[in-house]
């Protein structure tokens, strides 16, 4: 090695994830200005070692676990029928339905009804989506203000289990060309996946940013308007109905 | 300690509950360091060990017994630790919109010369300074030095951990330690 040794050389080496460490040191051993500069590397890393860490005393961990305990529990008392273990098995099989039903009998008058039933499956599962969308916008927007933290794991877990419904329909309305439901559940998929992203228990400051979030997109009124035309197309009798897109 | 683990790991996903106690007791503190170094609060810290252990809870089923059980922890707390990170950035960026630079900026605050380096290196000066100077880090430049500088991690396991690619872990750590040499060299002086 006969040029001096390069910064990001040197961090690999201090790290011992040099493949030339051998070269490294020879060069070192023989060249005053890379030895000097190695030591500075070395002393300023070794100074970030000084940084504090708190001490966690051996109570920490029985701690921690006693917080933990109360939510795990919680968790473990939800059974089967909870809406949403069922929810996105359910939207993909009547999502798959609906488009197996869409593409492969487009022109057939005999399977009309099939459709229609179909598009009406799909109505419903839609309209429990977008219901349950508001009530974890909903909640988020009205939740009392306090100094302390505010526990959203409830509005979290669900927002987690509505990501999935959401993906499903979105790419249903883009691909049948309805962009107006399209762009609506666009919005409500950015907002559901910061409120997913969020940690269990939010300060204020948090809170306001995620209201703030859902109050800019104007996104509870539009999935309020949504949710209504959705409930009212569910509510026609099925023969006095068009086949639509949805 | 990782055969017990991996014993614990497996009666915890069974749905013993014990067992699952017996993982949170034996990384909580490890845990809580490591979020404490990337978040650089106790509050952010304490939140990242009680999220990934929740998280940690509800993805069990989806661990696998490839990498060791704190490396799967350590990733859940650094990607969460990530995310806090970014969201805190962007809160305050919102609302130091319009406040002075020289207010931001904690780095030209803290005096560098007037007491000798020896009594420096281990005074609070230094560690303010190293917390401000790590604070001056991005996300992704923090996380990937924490890794690497705290707890040892190869830098191709960073990469994999935080789904960047070795390369782009690299050159998170360059930055990192081109950023800390610029702060606290001042500190330390030349050698």
């Amino acid at each position: 090695m006969t040029s001096h040794i390069s910064e990001e050389q040197f961090v690999l080496f201090y790290y011992g994830e040099s493949a030339e460490a051998a070269g490294i040191e020879s060069h070192m051993a023989e060249c005053e200005a890379c030895r000097s500069e190695f030591r500075t590397l070395q002393l300023v890393l070794n100074t970030v070692d000084s940084a504090p860490v708190p001490e966690r005393n051996g109570e920490y961990a029985k701690a921690v676990w006693h917080r933990l305990e109360k939510q795990l529990a919680g968790r473990k008392r939800r059974g089967f029928m909870q809406w949403w273990i069922w929810a996105p098995a359910m939207a993909a099989l009547v999502l798959t339905a609906f488009l197996a039903g869409r593409w492969s009998h487009k022109n057939d008058p005999q399977v009309a009804t099939n459709q229609q039933i179909r598009e009406r499956i799909l109505l419903v599962a839609v309209g429990d989506h977008l219901e349950r969308s508001q009530m974890v916008l909903a909640e988020l927007t009205n939740a009392a203000d306090g100094k302390g933290k505010l526990d959203i794991s409830g509005e979290r877990q669900s927002a987690e289990q509505l990501l999935g419904d959401n993906r499903l329909y979105r790419q249903t309305a883009r691909s049948t060309g309805d962009t107006a439901v399209a762009s609506v559940l666009d919005d409500l998929e950015r907002v559901l996946l910061e409120i997913s992203h969020s940690p269990s228990e939010v300060s204020s400051d948090q809170l306001d940013e995620l209201r703030q979030e859902i109050e800019s997109r104007g996104l509870l009124f539009k999935v309020r308007v949504l949710g209504s035309q959705v409930r009212q197309e569910e509510s026609k009798p099925v023969s006095e109905k068009e086949i639509r897109k949805l | 300690m990782e055969v017990e683990a991996g014993g614990a790991v497996e009666r915890a996903r069974s749905g013993d509950s014990d067992a699952f106690r017996l993982l949170v007791e034996q990384h909580s503190r490890a845990i809580f360091r490591l979020a404490f170094r990337m978040t650089g609060n106790e509050e952010d810290a304490e939140d990242v060990v009680q999220e990934t252990f929740l998280r940690a809870y509800r993805q069990l089923d989806k661990y696998e017994a490839r990498s060791s059980f704190s490396t799967w922890l350590y990733r859940i707390a650094s990607n969460y630790s990530l995310d806090l990170i970014r969201m805190r950035k962007r809160h305050e960026d919102k609302r130091e919109r319009g406040s002075s630079a020289e207010d931001r900026d904690i780095l030209q605050s803290i005096p560098v010369d007037s007491p000798g380096p020896d009594r420096l290196l281990y005074g609070s000066q230094v560690k303010d300074r190293v917390n401000a100077a790590l604070n001056e880090l991005s996300a992704q430049e923090r996380t990937a030095f924490v890794l690497r500088h705290f707890e040892g991690h190869s830098i191709q396991e960073i990469g994999e951990a935080l789904g960047t690619g070795a390369n782009a872990t690299k050159h998170s750590i360059f930055r990192a330690v081109q950023k800390l040499r610029k702060s606290l060299e001042p500190l330390v002086g030349p050698a």
